[in-house]
C-alpha cells in the first residue's frame, strides 16, 4: 500500500491526509502542536472548550469534520507534538521527527520514511518594525489572535490594529470579540494598491464564497461596532516608558513612505500589527525543493514540487488563506497517494484552487509590503530582535564593507543569528540591508534539538 | 611595482590583497561572488598550534600566530574607529585524552612540538577540571596550549579587506574568472565575466575551487574540498573557557582518510554561542548535511562535556576546507605560467594560517628572502605532482 506522510495539520494538510485515505493510502499525519487545526483552527484546549467555539472559528463544522473523520480512521496515524527538525532527500526521503512536548525532558527521536510526503507547514506571520515596537503591549497580528483563539485573552484595552492584508480585520474581529476596544484599524496599502488588487473596500468582495462571507461577516461587525477602518495610513512609532502608552500613525504614500505633516497620536495600551505572512520554508527547502521567483514552493497542477515524491500545499505555496489551504492540500494528498488532478475525485478542489489563487494574486498586488517602510526606522530601532541588531547597525556595516553578501553581513552584525535564525526578522533585515541576492531562509535544523537528542539513537521506521 | 589580480576574496585573498597593496602594488581582488561568501565564512576561527606537527606548517603557524597578535593593533590603527572588531581572543586552547594510550600518544606529540617552541603545559585531571570546571571526568591527561587563538574569520576577512582598500586595493565583486586574458606564454591577466583584466600577476586564492581557476588559467592544480560541519547551540551562560579538543583531532587532521571522521571542538564564541565541530569528509562538493554527521558531532561534544546535553542546537551550517594530498598549503608561483601564482590549499587551517601566506607571496614578489623556508609550499614540489600524475 503506498504510504503517504503529511507534515502540518493545518487546513492544508488535514485535507491532504483525507484525500490521501480516500484514494487508499495508507496515512501518517505529523504536527509539532499539540492538537490539530494549524494558525487558522487554532483553539483551547478540549478540557477548556468554549461553547462558542463554532462561532468564534470560520469553518469550524469543516474543521471538526476532516479532524474526526481522521481520528476515527483506522488507517491514518496522527502523531501530535511530533516536531520534524530534519528532512533527508533521497529516493525516499527521511522525515526526522522528536516526539514530546518541545519544553519537556524526555522527547524520542525516530525516522520516518513514506512513499511520498506533503508539507505542509503554512508560514510565520510577518511584522514590520518601527522605532518603539519592541515595548511590551506591541504584538504581531498572529501573536494577538492566538492568544484571542486560544487562551480568550484580549492583548489590552485600547488597541489599535495596523499592517497590510485581510488579516487586520479577523485580528480586530477577534479583538472586539473577547472585549477589547478597538481604536481603529489601519491598513497600509492606498486605496490605488486596494483597487488594483481588487475593490477599495475589501467586504465588497463576491468573488470568493468562503472569504468573502468571513469578511463580510468582520465588516458587518465592524460598522456595528463602529471601528474606524483607515487605508493608506501606518503605525510608524510606538511610544511609551516602560510599555506602549500611545502610538503615531501618519498617512503613507503608495510606497509606504511617510508624509510629513499627517501624523496622529493615538493614546492606546496595546498594538497589533501584520504585514502578511512569509511561508515557512526550511523543510521545503532541506528536501531540496525549488522556488519560485515569489519565494513560494514551486509546485505543478498536481501540487508536486521539484523533488520526485514531495509535495507542497497550503501557505508554503502562496498566501491564500485557509479555503486555498484546503483545496491545494486536497489535491496534494490525492496525488501523493497516486491520483492525478484530473481525477473526478479533485475537481471540485482543483475549481476552487483556481478561485483561491485568483483571490492570492489579487492579495499580493493589493496588500504587498513596499519599500519606503524602512524610512521609519530610526538608526537605534531594532531589527532583529534576538541580537539586538539596529536599523543604524546595519547600515553602517553596509556601507563600509560594499562587497559584502548576506551572509558575511549577517555574520558581521549578528542579524539573524538568535534563537530565531531569522525567522521573525529575516526578510526585514534583507530589505535594510539591501540584498537580493541570497537570503535567510535556509535553515537545515528546522526546529532546535537538544545536544543529548541529537546524540541519540533514532528509531528507523519504513 | 607590479600589478597584481587576486583571485577570491574569501580570507587568503584578503590577506595577500593587504600585504601586496601595503608594498605599494596596484592590486584587484576579482571575486565571483560576494566577499567573504566563502569557505571563510562557512568554518570556524581557530588560529591553531596545538594541532600542529613539527614540520613546515607548524613553522608557517608559528609565524602566522605573531602576524595576528599583531594585526589587531595595526588594523585598530588603519581602520575607522567603529569598524566592528575581529574578535581576536588569544584564549588558549586545551586538548584533552581520554584513554591511556590516547594520553601517551598526545603527550609525545606535545612532547615533540616543544622542540619547536611551542608552549605545551601538561595538565593532570585535576588541573585540566581547574582550568574546564564542566570538563567530563573521564579526563585522563591534558596539555594547555596558551599559543591557541580565535577570531571571527567573517570580520577579519572584511577587516583584512578594508585596510587593502585604505591602501589602494580595488575589488571587483561578482566577476567570475573564466580564463587567461591572451598572452604569450607568460600570465596577462584575467577574463572574468565582467570584462578583461590585465596584470603582470595572478594570485589564486580561490579555496577550494582553486583546481577549476588553475585549469581555466592553463595550469593545474591538485587541490580538493573537504566537507565539514558544526554546531551552534543557542546562548547559554559560559561552560566552555577555552577552545577544547579531543586528542583524536590531531589524527582527524593528519590523516587523509576519504570517511568521515570526527575531530570534537568545542568552544564559547564571543556572542555566547558554543560551536561544536567538525567532521570531515571527502564527499565532493556536495552540501547536505547528514543526520548521522550531525550525530557524530553531538556525541564528540558530550564525551568532552556531558552537561551540553539540554544545550539547544539552533543551526548546523558547513563548507569545504581545500586540501592538497599531502596536507600542506600551495604558496608560490607556478613553474608552468609564469606570472601564475597559488596561495592555497590550507585545508582545515586556512583562517589562522592566512596571514603568514600572504607575507611569503608578498616576500617571493619582491625577491625579498622569505621569513620562511618556501620550499615546503612549492606548487613544483613532488607532493602534488605525484598526485597529479595519479589522477
Ligand atoms: C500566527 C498566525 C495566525 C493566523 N490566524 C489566522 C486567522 O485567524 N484567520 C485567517 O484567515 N488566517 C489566519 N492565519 C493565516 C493562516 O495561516 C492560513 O489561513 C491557514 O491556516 C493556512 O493553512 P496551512 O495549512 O497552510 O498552514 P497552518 O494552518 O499554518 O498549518 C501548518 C501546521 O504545520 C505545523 N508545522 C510547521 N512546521 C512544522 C514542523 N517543523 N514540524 C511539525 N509540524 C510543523 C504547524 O504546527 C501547523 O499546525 C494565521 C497565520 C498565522 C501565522
Ligand atoms: C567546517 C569548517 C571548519 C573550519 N574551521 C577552521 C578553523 O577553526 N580555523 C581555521 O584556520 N580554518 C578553519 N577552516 C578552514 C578555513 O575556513 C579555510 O581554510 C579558509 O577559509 C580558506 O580560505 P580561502 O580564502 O582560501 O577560501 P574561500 O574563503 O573559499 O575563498 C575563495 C573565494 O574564491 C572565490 N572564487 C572561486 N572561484 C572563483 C572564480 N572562478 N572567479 C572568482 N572568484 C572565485 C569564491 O567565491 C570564494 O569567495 C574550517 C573550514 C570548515 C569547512
Amino acid at each position: 500500500m503506498t504510504r503517504v506522510l503529511v507534515i502540518g495539520a493545518g487546513p492544508a494538510g488535514l485535507a491532504a491526509a483525507v484525500a490521501a485515505r480516500d484514494r487508499g493510502a495508507e496515512v501518517v499525519l505529523v504536527d509539532a502542536s499539540d492538537a490539530e487545526g494549524g494558525q487558522f483552527w487554532r483553539h483551547l484546549p478540549a478540557q477548556r472548550a468554549g461553547r462558542r467555539e463554532s462561532r468564534l472559528h470560520h469553518g469550524w463544522s469543516r474543521f471538526t469534520a476532516l479532524r474526526e473523520r481522521l481520528r476515527a480512521d483506522p488507517g491514518c496515524e496522527i502523531l501530535l507534538e511530533t516536531g520534524v527538525w530534519a528532512i533527508e532527500p533521497g529516493e525516499r526521503p527521511v522525515v526526522h521527527v522528536l516526539r514530546g512536548p518541545a519544553d519537556g525532558g524526555s522527547r524520542s527521536r525516530r525516522a520516518l520514511t513514506a512513499d511520498a510526503v506533503v508539507i505542509a507547514t503554512g508560514a510565520y506571520d510577518r511584522t514590520l518594525p518601527f522605532p518603539g515596537w519592541q515595548l511590551p503591549g506591541v504584538y504581531s497580528g498572529g501573536a494577538a489572535q492566538a492568544l484571542a483563539k486560544g487562551e480568550r485573552v484580549a492583548v489590552g484595552r485600547r488597541v489599535v490594529v495596523a499592517g497590510a492584508g485581510p488579516f487586520l480585520l479577523p485580528v480586530a474581529a477577534s479583538l472586539s470579540g473577547v472585549g477589547a476596544e478597538v481604536a481603529g484599524v489601519f491598513e497600509a496599502s492606498g486605496s490605488r494598491a486596494l483597487a488594483a488588487g481588487w475593490l477599495p473596500r475589501p467586504w465588497e468582495l463576491t468573488r470568493v464564497p468562503g472569504k468573502a462571507a468571513e469578511l463580510a461577516g468582520y465588516a458587518v461587525g465592524q460598522l456595528r461596532r463602529r471601528i474606524p477602518y483607515r487605508v493608506g495610513w501606518g503605525v510608524i512609532e510606538a511610544l511609551g516608558a516602560a510599555r506602549v502608552e500611545a502610538i503615531t500613525v501618519a498617512r503613507l504614500d503608495d510606497d509606504w513612505w511617510p508624509r510629513p505633516g499627517t501624523e496622529r497620536t493615538l493614546e492606546v495600551d496595546a498594538v497589533c500589527v501584520s504585514h502578511g505572512f512569509t511561508p515557512r520554508l526550511e523543510l521545503a527547502l532541506a528536501a531540496g525543493c525549488a522556488l519560485g521567483a515569489d519565494r513560494f514552493v514551486a509546485v505543478d497542477a498536481a501540487q508536486a514540487t521539484s523533488v520526485p515524491g514531495v509535495y507542497a500545499a497550503g501557505e508554503l505555496t502562496g498566501i491564500g488563506g485557509a479555503d486555498a489551504a484546503l483545496s491545494e492540500g486536497a489535491i496534494a494528498g490525492h496525488c501523493a497517494a497516486g491520483g492525478h488532478p484530473d481525477d473526478r475525485a479533485v475537481r471540485r478542489a482543483v475549481s476552487a484552487r483556481r478561485t483561491a489563487s485568483r483571490f492570492a494574486a489579487r492579495l499580493e498586488r493589493a496588500h504587498a509590503v513596499h519599500s519606503g517602510w524602512t524610512s521609519w526606522l530610526s538608526d537605534d530601532t531594532i531589527v532583529c530582535r534576538c541580537e539586538e541588531v539596529t536599523a543604524g547597525m546595519l547600515r553602517e556595516v553596509r556601507a563600509a564593507t560594499p562587497d559584502a553578501g548576506l551572509r558575511s553581513l549577517r555574520l558581521t552584525t549578528r542579524a539573524g543569528l538568535g534563537p530565531c535564525q531569522g525567522r521573525m526578522c529575516g526578510r526585514a533585515v534583507e530589505e535594510v540591508l539591501g540584498t537580493s541576492e541570497a537570503s535567510m531562509d535556509r535553515r537545515p535544523i528546522a526546529l532546535p534539538v537538544r545536544v543529548g537528542e541529537l546524540a541519540d539513537r533514532e528509531t528507523d521506521e519504513t | 611595482m607590479a600589478s597584481v589580480i587576486v583571485v577570491g576574496a574569501g580570507i587568503v585573498g584578503a590577506a595577500v590583497a593587504r600585504a601586496l597593496a601595503h608594498e605599494g602594488h596596484a592590486v584587484t581582488v576579482v571575486e565571483r561572488g560576494a566577499s567573504a561568501g566563502g569557505t571563510s565564512a562557512s568554518g570556524e576561527g581557530n588560529i591553531l598550534v596545538s594541532d600542529k606537527a613539527l614540520g613546515p606548517e607548524l613553522d608557517l603557524a608559528l609565524r602566522s600566530t605573531e602576524l595576528w597578535r599583531a594585526l589587531e593593533a595595526e588594523l585598530r590603527a588603519e581602520l575607522p574607529r567603529d569598524a566592528p572588531s575581529i574578535e581576536f581572543e588569544p584564549k588558549g586552547g586545551v586538548v584533552v585524552a581520554t584513554t591511556d594510550d590516547g594520553a601517551r600518544s598526545l603527550l609525545a606529540f606535545a612532547a615533540r612540538q616543544r622542540t619547536a617552541g611551542v608552549v605545551a603545559r601538561e595538565l593532570g585531571p585535576d588541573e585540566a577540571h581547574a582550568a574546564e570546571p564542566h570538563l567530563t571526568d573521564a579526563v585522563v591527561a591534558a596539555v594547555h596550549y596558551p599559543g591557541d587563538a580565535q577570531v571571527q574569520p567573517a570580520i577579519a576577512t572584511e577587516a583584512l579587506l578594508a585596510s587593502a582598500r585604505l591602501a589602494g586595493a580595488r575589488v571587483l565583486a561578482r566577476a567570475e574568472v573564466l580564463a587567461a586574458a591572451p598572452g604569450d606564454g607568460r600570465i596577462a591577466g584575467v577574463v572574468t565575466s565582467r570584462g578583461t583584466l590585465r596584470a603582470d600577476h595572478v594570485v589564486v586564492a580561490a579555496g577550494p575551487w582553486s583546481a577549476a581557476v588553475a585549469e581555466r588559467l592553463g595550469s593545474s592544480l591538485a587541490v580538493l574540498p573537504r566537507r565539514g560541519v558544526v554546531l551552534v547551540t543557542t546562548r547559554m551562560p559560559r561552560t566552555v573557557r577555552h577552545k577544547v579538543y579531543d586528542a583524536d583531532y590531531v589524527g582527524a587532521v593528519e590523516s587523509g582518510a576519504a570517511g568521515l571522521q570526527f575531530s570534537g571542538v568545542v568552544e564559547s564564541t564571543a556572542s555566547g554561542t558554543v560551536l561544536i565541530g567538525s567532521s570531515r569528509e571527502q564527499r565532493g562538493f556536495d552540501a547536505r548535511l547528514p543526520t548521522e554527521v550531525l550525530r557524530g558531532l553531538a556525541r564528540r561534544a558530550l564525551a568532552l562535556f556531558p552537561c551540553l546535553a539540554d544545550a539547544a542546537v539552533m543551526r548546523a551550517y558547513g563548507g569545504f576546507r581545500p586540501y592538497a594530498p599531502d596536507h600542506l598549503p600551495v604558496i608560490g608561483e607556478d613553474a608552468r605560467v609564469p606570472g601564475l601564482w597559488f596561495a592555497t590549499g590550507h585545508e582545515g587551517a586556512g583562517i589562522g594560517l592566512s596571514l603568514g601566506p600572504a607575507e611569503l607571496v608578498a616576500d617571493l614578489l619582491a625577491g625579498r628572502p622569505p621569513s620562511l623556508d618556501p620550499a615546503a609550499f612549492s606548487p613544483a614540489r613532488a607532493g602534488l605532482r605525484t598526485a597529479e600524475r595519479a589522477a
